[in-house]
């Protein structure tokens, strides 16, 4: 993995940046210290680690303005990050940049229940936001996996999922309003707390932007009140196959389950184990089903549902009969990382999204890749939207296996594009995918979005070496080929 | 504006649109032209027509995808679902009344393109919402893609967002992927009669949060329900507070009950089943529910607040300008037409008094019906200042960097 070579005159002049740091935030606020800096060194994507220049943690909108507009003066390149848990190396460090801590932006400011809004600094986490309106029977939706840790300006970042994102969306559908600091320093507040934001859709293009197009330091969302009931159901199948029918048939006959995941036998032994979540462990697929709402629609929905996995095939069906209990469905699928994590010594968690009727043949082709590569490989799935986890087993101290399995999961997600899916849901682009982006995109396509990115931050120092695969200086992009009705550029090289 | 210029495919376009921005030609872009009265008036050399690009390219119900092109016309979309038991979830409103137009035109480009959303909007999101990809051609004259067929995706920035609602003043929409829903197997919609707008917004923010999961929430002061073609809404004498219930038949049935019976205490309450229940929303969502043009509709507003401002926003926007309202969205949407101004000074100054208003209550405002005389003086859109006006001008100009896509639909001099 490549990164910009790094500017020996920035990393040379590192103290006194430092000390310039420290007239514009607290002293504490600037971290440069070797051992202190370590803690930055990687983030959830840990095969890749650096040490950052400096880390500093400003405490509100003005300390970050003032040190974006000395860096946009100095041609110093920030690495935002928030809790550290991409699993893309979103917030990998830049040994000549400085990594942007934005965990102490961390209170929530406003709780508007009239208008289901709360607004909060970029460092509150996702969960803190459904905990603080939980006593009044609210929630804000997407709830990725990490959760208890990730910030919530991290999920803007990445445009984070999980779950329960089939009926109620990710981030981009859940977000109202931000504020931002762009690179100069300037603030921008994009939407508000009415429905529809105004101008173009900005708040859209920031969203999934991975840091680095602008800085948020303040963050709405839109709550909802939590459904009146909610019921998992936990179907076992003997083939992926079978399970994937019944996913199938299930949007087929017009129900849009609030989640609707699926594992596959390694994992379910996985998790199994780890939790005793009740999971039928001689099965090869499970499916967790969840369906929310009055409970009249509930009731509906539970009886059509199992009756179409019975037909699919399904040898076990249960549905929870407690909150405890639905509760407990859902701990295997949750801890499902942890648990696969403690079959080897490593694991490297994947993230393409496919069409759903693909999955069987996606499945397979990856069970045959795993007999090729020597590596055992755990499957957990957001069926509903197609959004699949291979977690590949390795072990980083054994010869070779890492390389292994990084190019066992370079596999996967050309696979993925192959049966028309995509490389990335929920994850991100970051680091670790950045160079399969070509397999995606063309060189045009590319280009138009780093054309985003130069009305952004045209001097490109946000986030430099994350997500494109070749840098180009916003001066050569703006430039106009005037080439008529020929083809665009018949003489670039695709990567 | 003579000029016509309609390609039979993308590589058309992107030939077009290449060879306007070398000669620095504008162009003003175009479906079925159903929306041209909806923005400022574009003044350009040539007129792109991208009515050729249409036809459904893939439909895949199980996986709740359609792909078309962006002149397909709405109607066939909408038939195509419904051969399948499936729908639009952000129930774009057929906006061709509004222009006096005939109901059931436009495109599904124009209608990503505008961002429109219907009735539904609160509960299952915009139509920027829905479009998982979309492949385009800027003002640089060059084909690119974003996006894809599957609903969760962060392969790369959103591109798909930032044309949905840029009026095509960024690229040309050739094809568009997005997300369809199922049609639900039961709606029906209860009306309370006689609300003030206090209560009637007190009644919707109760019904959002209330356990009748709700999927629609609008409100009619009594010229508007007037207007109605339903007569149990037309007749009704005073204003209607409009609930709407969807989901399985039983469960709507027992709902629509269990609804009823809490609102009892407010007034006299009546429901609407099936395509009656349709024809309301489709009425509410469109604006037609407004006083004609030259009947005292010539100015329509289209404001979007805060939901829990909206009827207080709405209710002093009448008090100041008169004239008329009609709240959708639970209050997150007011239609607006202030009553006729005396002169073209009356005319600028009541819109700066409406959209004075409209930020103190936290929201913006989109005029989206007046003679091309106001829409020229008076900015149809929200304008920005400081450093937001800067940014959209640098996206304008990395996109379109000759200026030659609707020059000036969404801002002066963009």
């Amino acid at each position: 993995m490549e990164m910009p070579a790094p500017d020996q005159r920035i990393i040379s002049r590192r103290r006194q940046i430092a000390r310039s740091l420290r007239r514009l935030v607290p002293a504490d606020a600037v971290i440069d210290r070797a051992a202190e800096l370590s803690a930055y060194e990687s983030d959830g994507f840990t095969a890749y680690r650096q040490k950052p220049l400096i880390t500093v943690l400003p405490a509100d909108r003005d300390e970050v303005a003032a040190v974006l507009r000395y860096c946009a003066d100095e041609g110093i390149k920030i690495v935002p990050r928030g809790a550290g848990t991409s699993l893309s190396g979103g917030a990998l460090p830049l040994a000549d940049g400085i990594t942007l801590g934005l965990a102490r932006l961390n209170r929530i400011t406003d709780i508007d229940y009239p208008n289901r809004a709360v607004t909060c600094g970029p460092g509150v986490t996702n969960l803190a936001i459904s905990t603080a309106v939980g006593s009044r029977g609210y929630y804000y939706a997407p709830d990725p996996s990490s959760q208890v840790a990730c910030t919530i300006g991290g999920n803007v970042a990445e445009n984070a999922g999980g779950v329960h994102c089939l009926k109620y969306g990710l981030t981009t559908n859940n977000l109202l309003a931000l504020e931002l600091v762009m690179m100069g320093g300037e603030v921008v507040r994009l939407g508000g707390k009415q429905f529809d934001a105004a101008g173009l859709d900005l708040l859209g293009a920031m969203t999934g932007s991975e840091g680095l197009l602008a800085i948020v330091t303040e963050v709405t969302v839109r709550i909802l009140k939590t459904p009146a009931r909610a019921v998992a159901f936990l179907a076992g199948f003997d083939s992926v196959e079978n399970a994937a029918r019944c996913v199938g048939e299930v949007i087929a006959a017009g129900i849009i389950p609030a989640a609707m995941e699926m594992m596959d036998g390694p994992a379910i032994r996985a998790a199994e184990a780890f939790v005793g979540a009740g999971y039928p462990t001689e099965a090869e697929a499970l499916l967790i089903i969840e369906a929310d709402g009055p409970e009249v629609e509930v009731a509906a929905a539970t009886a059509r549902i199992e009756l179409i996995a019975r037909r699919a095939g399904a040898t076990t069906f249960r549905v929870s009969g407690s909150e405890a209990e639905r509760l407990a469905f859902w701990a295997g699928r949750k801890s499902a990382f942890p648990a696969v994590g403690r079959l080897a010594p490593d694991y490297y968690c994947m993230d393409g999204t496919i069409p759903r009727a693909s999955l069987p043949l996606v499945l397979t082709r990856i069970t045959e890749l795993s007999r090729e590569y020597g590596l055992a490989v755990a499957n957990v799935f957001h069926a509903g939207d197609g959004n699949l986890h291979p977690l590949i087993l390795y072990d980083a101290n054994k010869d070779d296996e890492l390389r292994r399995a990084e190019a066992f999961g370079t596999d996967i997600l050309r696979l993925c594009v192959e049966v028309g899916g995509v490389l990335t849901g929920e994850h991100g682009v970051g680091v670790e995918k950045r160079d399969l982006m070509a397999e995606v995109f063309t060189e045009d396509d590319l280009k138009h979005q780093q054309r985003l990115k130069c009305a952004f931050d045209p001097d490109g120092l946000l986030n430099p070496g994350k997500v494109f695969p070749t840098l180009h200086r916003c001066a050569e992009l703006g430039r106009l080929h005037v080439h008529r009705g020929q083809v665009p550029h018949p003489e670039l090289e695709r990567f | 504006m003579d000029r016509l210029i309609e390609p039979a495919d993308e590589d058309g376009l992107r030939t077009a649109i290449a060879d306007a921005a070398a000669d620095k030609r504008t162009l003003a872009v175009s479906g079925q032209g159903t929306k041209a009265g909806l923005g400022r008036p574009v003044e350009a050399q040539a007129r792109l027509s991208v009515a050729r690009l249409s036809g459904i390219v893939h439909y895949a119900p199980d996986e709740l995808v359609m792909e078309a092109g962006a002149a397909t016309p709405m109607a066939e979309i909408e038939a195509a679902l419904d051969e399948c038991g499936q729908q639009l979830a952000f129930e774009p409103p057929d906006l061709g009344p509004l222009y006096g137009q005939p109901p059931g035109g436009g495109t599904i480009g124009g209608v990503i393109a505008c961002n429109l959303s219907g009735s539904r909007r609160p509960f299952a999101g915009a139509a920027r919402d829905h479009v998982l990809g979309i492949r385009a051609v800027s003002g640089r004259g060059e084909v690119f893609a974003s996006g894809g067929r599957v609903v969760k995706n962060v392969t790369g920035y959103d591109m798909s967002k930032l044309l949905t609602g840029s009026y095509g003043t960024l690229a040309v929409l050739s094809l568009v992927t997005f997300k369809v829903a199922p049609r639900p197997e039961a709606t029906r919609t209860v009306l309370l009669f006689g609300e003030t707008p206090v209560d009637a917004a007190a009644t919707m923010e109760g019904a959002v949060d209330g356990p009748s999961d709700i999927s629609a929430a609008a409100y009619l002061p009594q010229k508007a329900a007037a207007r109605s073609g339903l007569d149990d809404v037309a007749r009704a004498g005073g204003p209607v507070t409009a609930l709407r219930l969807e989901g399985s038949r039983e469960g709507v049935a027992e709902r629509t009950v269990a609804l009823r019976a809490a609102l009892a205490t407010s007034g006299e309450t009546e429901e609407l089943h099936g395509r009656r229940s349709r024809v309301f929303w489709a009425e509410s969502g469109s604006g037609v529910l407004l006083p004609k043009a030259g009947e005292g509709g010539d100015m329509v507003w289209r404001l979007s607040l805060p939901p829990a401002q909206g009827i207080a926003g709405g209710g002093m926007i009448q008090q100041a300008l008169g004239g008329e309202v009609s709240f959708d969205w639970a209050g997150g949407l007011v239609w607006c037409a202030p009553a006729p101004a005396e002169n073209p000074e009356a005319v600028e100054g009541g819109a700066e008094e409406l959209r004075r208003i409209v930020i103190e209550h936290g929201g913006h405002a989109t005029l989206v019906r007046a003679p091309e005389a106001v829409r020229r003086r008076v900015p149809v859109f929200q304008p920005e200042g400081g450093a937001l006006a800067a940014l959209t001008r640098r996206v304008k100009e990395n996109f379109d960097p000759r200026g030659v896509l609707n020059p000036g639909r969404m801002f002066e001099g963009l």
